[in-house]
């Protein structure tokens, strides 16, 4: 198995990862990739907690993510790698070339931000930095749960 | 007798507002629950609306999430964390609220644990 997700989500871990891709993947592990979850003990507690506890759960900056993501493709677990942001995410794919998919699952409204889906808004500048990274060969596509069909970033930034 | 608590129900899509008139229903009353759901919220946003929701602190204020995992309790856990008076309860369902409505004048923490047993106690298997 690899990791069947890399995925963009505001939430973090939550209902739809854990519960929908989650149970519809079999994932075994789950990497969460942000630099303050991973400073924070008691916020990687609080996103163990509702983790089944068959299911690994990893933290990591982005240095250590770029530095695992071998590891975490040759695991016979499937895993879901996720991120907060964007910005994140495209220094993880920046750092580790063998990234080439991304699933941007949720980000929600904020000032500046406008609806392009139903569960993404973003600001110019994130749709063009959405588009930079497709750019890189990076398939990046918005969809934010299993049965739903993906959305190609055209379509939305 | 304690400040009542206000009850603050927090969950995916349009569950808290039918769980709060589904108490309303049965009791004449929504009991001080107010219901506030994630839809279209990040985690920031959540938390304002909780915060909004649950009023100054430091009254007492009992918060209700759906999922143990979900971002709803995550949020809710978050806010708790820097504010005096405020608790979580996750898994909430109709039996757990009912029995809040009713003790809402307990001490804080003896109403939490009292609503996580009710809660508990409304999951039975039945018909056999």
């Amino acid at each position: 198995m690899s990791v069947a997700l890399y995925r963009i989500d505001d939430r973090l871990i939550h209902g739809q990862v854990v519960v929908g891709w989650g149970q519809s993947l079999k994932a075994g592990f789950i990497a969460l990739v942000d630099e303050a979850v991973r400073a924070s003990e008691w916020e990687q507690e609080l996103y163990r907690m509702g983790v089944a506890a068959s299911v690994e759960v990893r933290f990591a900056g982005v240095a250590e993510a770029a530095a695992q993501t071998g590891a975490w493709e040759a695991d016979p677990r499937t895993g879901i790698v996720l991120t907060a942001d964007i910005a994140t995410m495209a220094a993880l794919c920046a750092a580790a070339p063998s990234v080439r998919r991304v699933n941007v699952g949720g980000i929600h409204f904020r000032p500046g931000r406008t609806e392009r889906l139903r569960f993404v808004y973003l600001t110019e500048e994130e749709a063009a930095a959405l588009r930079a990274l497709a750019a890189t060969g990076v398939a990046v596509t918005a969809q934010d749960v299993p049965t739903a069909a993906p959305v190609p970033l055209e379509a939305f930034a | 007798m304690s400040e009542a608590i206000r009850g603050v129900v927090v969950t995916h899509a349009d569950l808290a507002a039918a769980l709060v008139a589904a108490v309303r229903a049965i009791t004449g009353d929504d009991g001080g629950l107010v219901a506030v759901s994630n839809a279209g919220t990040d985690r920031a946003a959540l938390a304002r609306l909780l915060e909004g929701a649950a009023g100054p602190a430091p009254a007492p204020v009992l918060v209700f999430t759906d999922l143990a995992g979900g971002s709803c309790t995550a949020v809710a856990a978050t806010v708790a964390r820097g504010r005096e008076g405020m608790r979580v309860v996750s898994g909430v369902n109709l039996g757990m609220l009912l029995d809040f409505v009713f003790h809402r004048e307990e001490p804080l923490d003896d109403a939490t644990a009292r609503a996580a047993a009710a809660g508990r106690d409304a999951v039975r298997e039945v018909g056999r």
